[in-house]
């Protein structure tokens, strides 16, 4: 029997949990030194001089880099496509290439020495002086450069103008950090003008792109392996700074060099989600009908890259007003460079979007799941093709059943639990794009029935051993248990990074082929074994699309909120998801209700606070900067559709992850309101917005 | 980290005598001290180790009250039969704070001194007059929500976040000190200082003085106690607001009151005044709302913590409500 669509167990997961799984950091090699970078401690400004003397005086420390005696790397290009040819990188600029100061936590130098205790102390005892800046932007006011139109189709202006009912506001999201649990690291290692790169990486494919750019050598002369990631959000999508500093500091000493970033790092030197500033104009006829929706978004970037968020990447397709512009830009702040963290630009767009939708049901009287109803589109009206496959209508409906949503009273603070405490209900929808990145897969099989898969792709812990052992068990008719899959490695057939939720769909073509191809070998050829290869062409960032590939979902959830305490916690989420046909419900259903812990967090919780006068990010460690808990969790209902979605590929799988997020923090948000009558449009949902 | 000498004495006076070495420090727990030296906020030449010392019992004292040593870890205090009996707002309290992990390892002396979560404090390249008198408080016009509203001054306003100091005050706990000059008692509610010219000197403990042990007066008949903490997230957190209270509660009156504020004031808060409004009366909501109000009299909101003096309020409120039972919350 086929184990797609079956809860198979992680067929890493006693690695993981008894410690056998070696991640980046784990890796010790004989001889290794150990690199500690030194971050500024201004934002803005110019470093003047560096006193190393106490630090060189450290028993241990081999070497200080800095400015003036690293070496000078390349600056790799970025074109931002995560599929091009080209190598992407955030943070574009070099390590050590100049004195100028742009965010705080700058790294400023790297200590070497034998063991981590000295770089550590040495990299404390480096003294620097500035010539500082003011750094100071506030939040709001103006973007720094002209809008972009991203989308548009009818007259926005004029049908929001003469609608009988308007809703314009403005919602703001704050810097969030990502904060896997793994630190970021990299060990790198030379031998013989080769490079071998232990990192964690969702692409190391593009990682070693941009490293033989920085590096100046052939990409043939550069390895990157990362085994096993303890996640990444998206903050390991594409290259930071450690990783080009451990390689030209291992190549310069001729050893091996460790570099791991520090908690507080994690806050300034790997990314982070941008804050964002969303005036969302959405207007309906009496009966419901939307005629215009007008989103209109900036983000937060650094001094020197365009870090974009697109937040209305999902609002063309997801309701069918006639009238509708989505338009984005910039404003520059002396921060670190921001970078894309799970579900870019839909996350923090539907918190707008969603909860300006549910503030015109409001003004409507109209319940809000009819409205979303109502407003269904038939097809895609910005690309002007069909959905490949569209069930949101059902994600409505069947979460409304499994929620009891037709018990709920609109009326503002109407609805008890038997404790009293005030209950509030609030729903929003989902949408993430599902597309193809091009991929390549060898399968090597044998005629005792066992085969080994191997591509350049990883698993970022969210199950892609797993998922790719049951698809190529299935496609090559043998038991699960004699596949063996080999992942996060150049030396394999490149693969697709590890973002967007795409792995799935990417790879499930060129396993097909893969496995027909060996298939067709050994029976053809005879021998004990045959080697197929197969790929994927990409679909993302294709010109002319002929449908639109979305996934889509919806969230219910409840909240209570206790005045006398100040007290607000989401007691139940209801999550209905139509993401295709469903490889694994297990490792899908661990994504979905992680994903939707990380929404209580996004709501209540998360934010990256900076000193409005020095632009130091002050809570960065994990006390401080507040995810929730265990004790945070709420009961959760997740319900997959399972509607294979096969215009994405054979197995009409689309893939899951971030669609479990989307949506969430409006759904709160709207229950908070419920609760509270208390409007609260920018996040976190914190006591004292609520505290009137 | 900065290299340190490690000194395991064989005795409590051998600590006393080690520690009073240039750049000694003692070391219990370690879960505030390795965290402050990590971040180079504590740079120690020499840690004494009061581990291996005893100082781990928790006993009976001639009056029927407890005594606990000073080595006592958090949890052991908290899931001790006597203390969740007699004492439930200490149990409650120690459980309220940080995570089992830690609860595990941190002691009962560390915790009474444990140092304050201002972000500038933690971090060695702000001023901050407690670290480094005289340098300036950036929490005053800068990120402060943390921060307190009662017991400031402005050189300070560093919360103090123990959860068990609390519960301690209204305890009437004492507080055994031992030095080589010999021992001496000091009433709980006196031993933390408000930080008026001087933020670096947190309490009464002179150089070369040992926490040995922490004494409970014997629990009066009929008394309830009760710790109330509230925070953004559910578990894991230093308060925004707490309040313990401790009262004989009997024939519907309020008597021997007790409260005591955490989260809201730069020392563990007695609130005595309120405390007294309280006595001989009974529960209504007006006079709890009445005592909120005189606890908080004084008290100095800056723009992101104002919210604490009303949220603190509540919780009050909801606390004393909750020991006697109110049904009218």
């Amino acid at each position: 029997m086929s184990t797609i669509g079956q809860p198979v167990d992680r067929v890493d997961g006693s690695l993981k949990v008894t410690g056998a799984a070696t991640y980046a950091a784990d890796c010790r090699l004989t001889n290794m030194l150990y690199g500690v970078p030194v971050g500024s401690t201004i934002a803005a400004g110019e470093l003047l001089s560096l006193d190393l003397s106490a630090a060189r005086a450290t028993p241990g420390v081999v070497e200080i880099f800095h400015h003036d005696n690293f070496e000078k790397l390349r600056e790799a290009p970025s074109t931002g496509m995560p599929d091009g040819p080209d190598p992407i990188v955030d943070e574009r600029r070099p390590p050590l290439s100049d004195t100028k100061i742009r965010y705080y936590g700058q790294y400023i130098a790297l200590v070497v020495a034998e063991t981590f205790e000295a770089a550590s102390e040495g990299a404390m005892l480096v003294r620097a002086t500035y010539r500082p800046t003011d750094p100071a932007t506030p939040l709001g006011g103006e973007p720094t450069g002209p809008p972009r139109e991203e989308n548009a189709r009818g007259d926005v202006d004029s049908a929001f103008a003469a609608a009988p009912v308007r809703i314009d506001a403005v919602y703001e999201t704050p810097v969030e950090t990502h904060n896997p649990i793994e630190l970021h690291a990299t060990v790198a290692a030379w031998a013989d003008g080769r490079v071998t790169l232990y990192e964690t990486t969702q692409a190391v494919v593009n990682h070693r792109r941009v490293l033989s750019v920085m590096l100046g050598v052939p990409t043939s002369h550069v390895r990157v392996i990362s085994h096993f990631l303890g996640s990444g959000f998206g903050g390991k999508l594409w290259p930071w700074p450690q990783s080009p500093l451990a390689a030209a500091a291992a190549r310069t000493l001729q050893r091996p060099v460790k570099v791991v970033v520090t908690r507080p790092m994690m806050f300034q030197n790997v990314g982070h989600r941008p804050y964002t500033h969303q005036r969302v104009r959405i207007a309906a006829e009496r009966d419901g009908t939307i005629v215009a929706l007008d989103h209109d978004s900036y983000n937060t970037t650094s001094i020197l890259d365009d870090y974009e968020e697109s937040c209305g990447e999902g609002t063309p397709s997801f309701y069918g007003a006639p009238n509708l512009r989505v338009r984005s830009a910039l404003r520059r702040r002396h921060t670190g460079t921001p970078t894309a963290m799970r579900g870019p630009g839909a996350v923090p767009g539907l918190f707008a979007t969603e909860s300006a939708t549910n503030e015109l049901a409001d003004a409507l009287q109209i319940d809000p799941v009819q409205l979303r109803i109502q407003n269904e589109p038939e097809h895609d009206l910005s690309l002007k093709v069909p959905f490949s496959s569209r069930h949101y209508v059902e994600c409505l409906t069947l979460g409304a059943q499994r929620f009891g949503w037709q018990n709920r009273s609109a009326e503002i603070g109407s609805m008890r639990a038997e404790d009293q405490t005030i209950l509030g209900w609030g729903v929003a929808g989902a949408s993430w794009i599902a597309e193809r990145f091009a991929a390549d897969v060898s399968i090597e099989l044998r005629d005792d029935d066992s085969a080994e898969i191997r591509c350049a792709t990883q698993d970022i812990g969210t199950g892609t051993y797993t998922m790719l052992a049951q698809i190529a068990a299935h496609e090559l008719a043998i038991p699960l248990e004699r596949v063996h899959v080999t992942l996060g490695d150049t030396d394999l057939p490149p693969g697709p990074i590890s973002g967007g939720s795409m792995v799935t769909a990417s790879i499930i073509p060129a396993i097909v082929r893969a496995a027909r191809s060996a298939r067709e070998q050994l029976a053809r050829n005879g021998g004990s074994k045959a080697t197929g290869h197969g790929s994927s062409p990409a679909t993302f960032g294709e010109e002319h699309p002929t449908v639109s590939r979305h996934s889509y979902g919806a969230h219910f959830v409840e909240i209570g909120w206790q005045p006398q305490l100040g007290r607000l916690r989401v007691r139940r989420i209801v999550t209905v998801i139509d993401a295709g046909r469903i490889i694994n419900p297990k490792t899908a259903r661990n994504q979905i209700a992680g994903a939707m812990v990380m929404g209580v967090g996004m709501a209540l919780l998360e934010e990256t606070i900076y000193d409005s006068r020095t632009l130091e990010p002050l809570n960065r460690n994990l006390a401080d900067y507040k995810v929730a808990t265990n004790a945070d969790v709420p009961a959760m209902d997740v319900t997959f559709l399972d509607y294979p979605d096969t215009h994405v590929n054979e197995l009409g799988a689309r893939g899951v992850g971030e669609i479990g997020l989307a949506g969430v923090a409006a759904a709160i948000a709207a229950a908070a309101h419920h609760a509270t009558g208390v409007r609260v449009r920018a996040l976190p949902i914190t006591i004292e917005k609520l505290l009137l | 980290m900065k290299l340190f000498e490690l000194r395991r004495p064989a005795d409590p006076l051998e600590a006393i005598r080690d520690v009073l070495s240039p750049g000694a420090r003692f070391i219990a727990g370690g879960t505030t001290m390795v965290d402050l030296m990590r971040l180079d906020v504590e740079r120690p030449d020499v840690l004494v180790d009061l581990n291996h010392l005893g100082l781990t019992d928790i006993e009976r004292t001639a009056d029927g009250g407890v005594r606990l040593g000073a080595m006592t870890r958090n949890a052991d205090v908290a899931h001790h039969p006597w203390i969740v009996a007699e004492y439930p707002v200490l149990s409650q309290a120690l459980l309220s704070g940080a995570s089992a992990q830690l609860r595990n390892a941190a002691t009962t002396g560390g915790n009474v001194l444990q140092r304050t979560r201002c972000i500038y404090f933690r971090d060695v390249h702000a001023a901050c007059n407690k670290r480094i008198p005289g340098s300036g408080c950036p929490a005053l016009d800068g990120y402060h929500r943390n921060l307190a509203v009662l017991g400031t001054s402005a050189n300070c306003i560093a919360t103090n976040p123990s959860d068990m100091n609390v519960a301690l005050i209204s305890l009437d706990a004492i507080v055994s000190l031992r030095s080589s000059e010999g021992d001496r008692d000091v009433a709980f509610a006196e031993f933390h200082r408000e930080p008026g010219d001087t933020p670096e000197c947190e309490t009464v403990l002179r150089p070369g003085e040992l926490i040995a042990a922490i004494s409970l007066p014997v629990a009066r008949p009929h008394a309830r106690s009760y710790y109330l903490k509230l925070r953004d997230r559910a578990s894991y957190e230093f308060a925004l607001a707490s309040t313990a209270v401790v009262m004989s509660f009997e024939d519907g009156t309020m008597r021997d009151v007790r409260l005591a504020l955490g989260g809201v004031a730069t020392r563990p808060w007695p609130a005595a005044q309120a405390a007294r409004l309280l006595e001989g009366r009974s529960p209504e909501p007006k006079l709890f709302r009445d005592a909120a109000e005189l606890a908080l009299l004084g008290a100095i909101g800056r723009p992101e913590n104002r919210f604490k003096i009303e949220l603190v309020k509540r919780c009050i409120v909801s606390a004393l409500a909750h020991v006697t039972l109110a049904e009218f919350l």
